[in-house]
């Protein structure tokens, strides 16, 4: 097993404050300055919904992208712990993490949306079955515990024997290291049900998602509104979860200066040319079945953005097709983010672009105030994802140093 | 490992187009409609209103809601069109529909507009608590204590009526037409029915109504189009209208005749029974798993993995 050769996971052992850390500190101080305006002043203060337009930015990326985005964490897991490819296990733990991150934000994310949003809980009080909203909400409410009960395992392996708090709090050093055992021990026989739970929460919220704007048939622009937009959810979401991966892991590996494991992220997305294509092939299928073609060069800005989504799908499949250029690092990240971002322009148009209401004066367009919102949630992502990978066992590519000592 | 993830396909794929044949089938298979047995409702007669906005007054007195902002007397505010909104529940809006009068003048057609309080309303099954229901008299209700702001309501609305208080920091409300809840709970007539000096708002029971409403059209064929809107839409509604002039004229949309939560509860409901689609996922992946990964069922992935000898 390949996994053997790997190294193990270790925490990085960086510098944690750098130039850029302190960029993506300021940006999330501006957001944050934003948040406390929209609860003095309302979300009328911050944002440009209104009652045309109840959904904005915040929905189409923070929630809907977020959580398509995150589907390397389900994927992952999947592939490497469900059907035992273990060679893929470098990846299982920083793709964890991210979705790990990304369910966090996408709930504060949610929480700044809503209205009340001391009332977020409230759905567990309330069951709605017959709301797709209901359903998600559950279903990520779930899934998010799920996915910190998986990180479980690596804050064990960082702190078991190693508990040493200072001062008063000595103490409770003994219980917890009793706790960690404890839960080590728990978790090390029932992991594999949190696993599959995980993937099949992931599927039933991914695909829900879909669900949600089919109660507005004569809201959603054809070309988007199909009984399948739930399976081309789930689909899409499943597809975009390596490209995710390697987004994420290369822009890490470079960052942090460590080998770039090509050897996992090349085989990894020869799965992709396929679960893209199965999407590809759905989503054309679709639209010559309806015959939506019509809209496509009919002028409008939905038909352009919808061909624009597409092209962002077709091009890297055709890239992803070609053993080359997956094989090389420059080509591989180039064609896995045009896909992270077709994704993100997808969930864009169902929720925003494709969203006309019939009685609407004027369109929607994000204020600077929602877009540093959503700027501050995307570098508080990255900004915790570096702070777990300086001090937990996360990644596991060697640093570019050592392996030069090494030759 | 392409067969299983091709079952697995199999599976969400059966999943989905079951539910969409579902859809085709419409009355055979899947959500019945729902509503409830004999609602209240009104239907407006636009050949009737005279558009002196006396009901949007009366509205916004019996909802506690600040007086209209533009004086009853002021015309102008017919000249662009309004959507109800946080502080007014119903609006008159001015069309013309190109007919002329003797003069050769535009005949102005007005009409007032508020929650249509669907049959089978599409907010009351998006909302994600309940907070919207509708009532047996007929009301879409709407229940703040429940709420959570998602405004998937608003979303969901073919009508685009609700509106939501966007200024409120902590404690926004959907608003929209109550119905006049308390009012109709004692059989009387909402406010704004209750105040148009033109008598163009009936109010009684909707197969009552509908039932008086056809003789009425049947008796003037001239005065009206043989179509009661809101009789079949989304549905069905509780409050309707009749009109000289074509609806689509008058600012009204062309919807579909079937309830708007059709084919997301019909999905819902088909993967949900019983939680059959996640259970049976759940154990095609635990099969998978036991068969091509069994010691990942002893010992998590990651650390001791590694260090088992295998």
């Amino acid at each position: 097993m390949s996994s053997h050769d790997h190294p193990k996971p270790a925490p990085l052992e960086i510098k944690f404050w750098t130039p850029g850390v302190l960029v993506l500190f300021a940006v999330m101080l501006i957001g944050f300055c934003f948040i406390i305006a929209r609860y003095l002043g309302g979300l009328a203060v911050v944002t440009n919904l209104d009652n045309q337009h109840p959904w904005g930015l915040w929905i189409g990326i923070d929630v809907a992208t977020g959580v398509a985005l995150a589907a390397g964490g389900f994927t992952t897991a999947a592939i490497a712990h469900v059907f035992g490819r273990h060679q893929y296990e470098a990846v299982t733990r920083p793709a964890l993490l991210t979705a790990t991150l990304g369910y966090t934000f996408v709930a504060i994310g949610l929480a700044i949306d809503v209205g009340r949003s001391w009332a977020l809980p409230k759905p567990l009080l309330f069951w709605q079955g017959n709301s797709v909203l209901f359903e998600v909400a559950m279903c990520v409410v779930v899934y998010t515990h799920v996915l910190y009960i998986e990180f479980v395992p690596i804050v064990v392996e960082r702190f078991r024997g190693r508990v040493n708090l200072p001062g008063p709090f000595s103490l409770v050093n003994d219980r917890i290291e009793r706790l960690l055992t404890l839960a080590d021990g728990i978790l090390d026989k029932t992991m594999w049900v949190f696993i599959i739970a995980g993937v099949v929460l992931s599927c039933m919220h991914q695909s829900g998602l879909g669900s949600l704007m089919l109660i507005a048939p004569t809201k959603l622009h054809p070309l988007w509104y199909t009984p399948i937009l739930p399976l081309l959810f789930l689909t899409s979401a499943i597809a975009a979860g390596y490209p995710m991966v390697v987004f994420e892991t290369t822009v890490a590996t470079a960052s942090f200066k460590r080998a770039d494991e090509m050897e996992v992220l090349a085989p990894l997305t020869g799965v992709t040319k396929y679960l893209l294509g199965i999407y590809i092939t759905l989503k054309i299928g679709d639209m010559i079945f309806r015959e939506t073609y019509v809209y496509l060069f009919d002028g409008s800005i939905e038909g352009r953005s919808f061909i624009v989504e597409m092209l962002a799908m077709i091009i890297p499949w055709f890239m992803l097709m070609s053993k080359r250029l997956r094989a090389k690092r420059h080509t591989l990240f180039v064609a896995c983010t045009t896909i992270v971002l077709g994704i993100a322009l997808n969930r864009c148009n169902v929720f925003l672009i494709g969203f006309n209401p019939p009685y609407a004066v004027n369109s929607y367009f994000p204020s600077i105030s929602e877009m540093a919102i959503t700027a501050c949630l995307l570098c508080s992502i990255t900004f915790f994802y570096r702070l777990a990978v300086t001090y937990l066992p996360v990644l596991s590519a060697p640093s570019l140093a050592s392996l030069e000592k090494e030759s | 490992m392409n067969i299983s993830r091709r079952r697995f396909f199999g599976v969400a794929g059966a999943m989905i187009s079951s539910a969409a044949v579902g859809n085709a089938k419409n009355a055979c298979a899947g959500r019945q409609p729902k509503a409830p047995p004999n609602p209240y409702g009104c239907v407006v007669d636009l050949t009737a209103c005279v558009g002196c906005r006396t009901c949007e007054q009366a509205c916004n007195r019996v909802n506690h809601l600040p007086p209209p902002e533009e004086r009853l007397d002021d015309r102008t505010v017919l000249d662009h069109k309004r959507r109800p909104s946080t502080s007014a529940f119903t609006v008159i809006n001015r069309y013309y529909s190109g007919r002329l009068d003797a003069q050769n003048q535009l005949v102005p057609t007005y009409v007032k507009v508020q929650c249509m309080h669907c049959q089978d309303p599409a907010c009351a099954s998006a909302c994600i608590t309940g907070a919207l229901h509708k009532k047996e008299n007929g009301a879409v209700n709407y229940d703040k204590s429940r709420c959570v702001g998602c405004r998937y309501c608003l979303v969901a609305c073919p009508f685009q009526i609700p509106a939501y208080e966007y200024f409120d920091p902590l404690t926004p409300r959907v608003r929209k037409c109550t119905f006049c809840y308390d009012r109709i709970r004692q059989d009387e007539k909402p406010g704004c029915a209750a105040a148009c000096p033109m008598e163009a708002i009936t109010f009684g029971h909707r197969q009552t109504l509908l039932e008086v409403t056809h003789r009425k059209i049947a008796a003037n064929p001239v005065r009206y189009l043989n179509k009661v809107y809101g009789e079949f839409e989304v549905g069905g509604t509780s409050w309707m209208y009749i009109s000289r002039e074509p609806f689509e004229k008058l600012g009204f949309l062309t919807l579909p005749h079937y309830p708007m939560p059709h084919l997301t509860e019909t999905i819902q409901h088909g993967i949900f029974a019983y939680m059959w689609a996640p259970i049976t996922l759940f154990a095609i992946l635990a099969g998978v798993m036991w068969k091509i990964n069994p010691q990942q069922m002893n010992h998590a992935p990651g650390f001791q993995a590694q260090e088992d000898p295998i």
